[in-house]
């Protein structure tokens, strides 16, 4: 079957600065991506290509199998796209705006208000139809934005930075709506903040100076780290004792009673619990290390900018 | 989908308080100038009479407020014009635009449809004062209507500059001025001297082609230059948010 999204080799310079160099990905249905990468890594430019806002200086992006450079109108279709800054208009009321975008991409007339509700009642802005847009608080607003970019249930739905400027609660309720729409939708959403990609991203690009420096499905990484375990105990131990653990590879101290052990692949931690209990270690934190990402994301951003 | 971006333009223009105020300000001027055309006119009677082929009252009330009418409309037009597109560039509402399934042309054509629609309001009020005058006297229909024939190009060409300088800058009021600019200098462009290039400056000035309708003039090369000017700048206003589109 055709990849939802497909870009080959994509360049794009300003004025002979590039910003964007030989990037090249898929996109499978259902799956939702995550761009990651510092500032100015080219994130919102790759965005912009790939919602047909900006042209490419060189290479291909083809849409659902379609083209979008030769025949941008039709795959535009089947695209729902929210910028950095939501694109309001802010003297319209909720609805007369919904309406409009549902016009704008082409929802047939009789299916433009169920289209509305649905939109509405996915991003929850039921009461909010009648209201002004610029008296909405930036959350709403932002929930607005999104309500746009799905109400003709586009098959790709791309949201640079959703949950920028939100509070912990709009946060929470913006993933839970990622979450919902991934059912139905294939997302690309580019964000600064880890934890977000973990939480709902099956697949993670890191960007970096405008290049592809990163690509792998989240479970996967997931499982290159499950082998690190961290373990801190209430007695002082000797380095040593922990390598009589069954199935650890290597132990080093991180200082205060904390080590971080290496397994081998098929180690069972329950086993190594079992093992601290028996020993009367006093066994007071035993987790995975979870900074995989992170780790990687610091490795790959920050080294290679010298060059 | 013109019909969209029509309707959602004129919607929005109608909603601010300027679209409004325009048009408030037009007719308070206007009102104001076509009652002292009455009063001149009321005084010339007596003398009028006594000429063997008077000029009419459609010559000498609603032509002289045509003109007036395409004077004043040039400075309250580009108010109107200034925010199409640069606007929705400040705001960021373009990218909405720009990615949805919609050509550059009905775009535009759609946002020129919006701007002709409130334009079409003001030739209204500026023709229904001449025509109030029908409840007492005669006009010359014929000579009414091509002026306001002229009024109603002049102003469409107004449009399209104004259109095409919005499309030019992501402040409104550097459209606004660059539209002021070149819409006085294609006004006053045949003042220049009557040497053998003045003939050329005669032909590219909105003014010397207005004033052939007004005199109840009708020539096809006329229709062509309005025509002409307007097909180009909404051509220009596509090629740029095209180069938009590639530049960034």
């Amino acid at each position: 079957m055709e990849p939802l999204i497909k870009t080959e080799g994509l360049y794009r310079y300003f004025a002979g600065f590039c910003a964007v160099r030989d990037v090249s990905f898929e996109l499978q249905r259902g799956e939702v991506l995550g761009f990651l990468g510092p500032n100015g890594a080219g994130k919102s430019t790759t965005m912009r290509i790939l919602s047909g806002a900006l042209a490419p200086s060189g290479g291909q992006v083809r849409l659902d199998g379609i083209d979008l450079l030769e025949r941008p109108i039709e795959a535009k279709a089947s695209l729902g796209y929210l910028p950095e800054n939501p694109p309001l208009y802010r003297d319209l009321t909720v609805d007369e705006y919904l309406r409009f975008c549902a016009r704008l991409r082409r929802v047939p007339r009789s299916r433009r208000a169920k289209a509305l509700q649905q939109a509405k009642r996915r991003c929850g802005l039921e009461g909010s139809g009648r209201r002004l847009i610029g008296n909405l608080s930036k959350g709403y607003q932002q929930r607005v934005g999104i309500a746009q970019a799905i109400i003709h249930e586009p098959k790709l739905v791309i949201l640079d930075e959703p949950t920028n400027g939100l509070d912990p609660n709009q946060i929470r309720e913006i993933r839970g709506l990622i979450r919902e729409l991934t059912e139905t939708q294939g997302i690309i959403l580019s964000t600064h903040i880890l934890p977000e990609v973990q939480a709902v991203c099956d697949r993670v690009l890191i960007l970096h100076a405008g290049r592809l420096v990163f690509s792998e499905r989240l479970e996967n990484l997931r499982q290159h780290h499950r082998s690190d375990l961290l373990i801190q105990t209430g007695n002082p131990l000797e380095p040593a004792a922990l390598g009589e653990l069954p199935g650890v590879r290597r132990a080093s101290p991180l200082g205060d009673n904390r080590f971080r052990l290496q397994l081998d692949d098929d180690a069972d931690p329950g086993v190594i619990a079992e093992y601290a209990v028996e020993k009367g270690w006093r066994l007071h934190e035993l987790c995975p290390e979870q900074q995989g990402l992170e780790q990687i994301f610091t490795r790959l951003t920050t080294t290679e900018s010298i060059q | 989908m013109i019909a969209s971006i029509a309707g959602n333009e004129l919607r929005r223009l109608f909603l601010s308080p300027l679209a409004w105020s325009l048009l408030a300000v037009m007719q308070l001027l206007l009102g104001w100038l076509f009652l002292v055309q009455i009063e001149t006119f009321l005084e010339l009677q007596p003398r009028l009479a006594a000429l063997e082929n008077p000029p009419g009252i459609t010559e000498l009330v609603a032509m002289p407020l045509f003109d007036s009418a395409a004077v004043i409309l040039m400075l309250l037009v580009p108010l109107l014009s200034m925010g199409l597109f640069s606007r929705e560039f400040l705001n960021g509402t373009f990218s909405l635009l720009l990615t949805s399934p919609v050509s550059m042309t009905s775009l535009v054509v759609g946002k020129y449809l919006a701007l002709l629609a409130t334009l079409a309001i003001m030739l209204l009020l500026v023709a229904l004062m001449p025509l109030s005058l029908l409840l007492g006297g005669s006009l010359d229909l014929g000579t009414l209507s091509a002026g306001l024939l002229g009024l109603a190009l002049t102003l469409a060409a107004y449009g399209a500059v104004g259109l095409f300088l919005s499309s030019l800058s992501r402040q409104p009021a550097i459209a606004a001025i660059g539209s002021y600019g070149v819409l006085l200098l294609l006004w006053i462009i045949n003042l220049a001297g009557s040497g053998r290039g003045s003939a050329l400056f005669g032909q590219l000035a909105i003014s010397s082609h207005f004033h052939r309708l007004l005199s109840g003039l009708v020539v096809s090369s006329d229709l062509f230059y309005f025509a002409l000017l307007i097909v180009t700048c909404l051509i220009l206003t596509i090629r740029r948010l095209d180069t938009l589109r590639s530049d960034g």
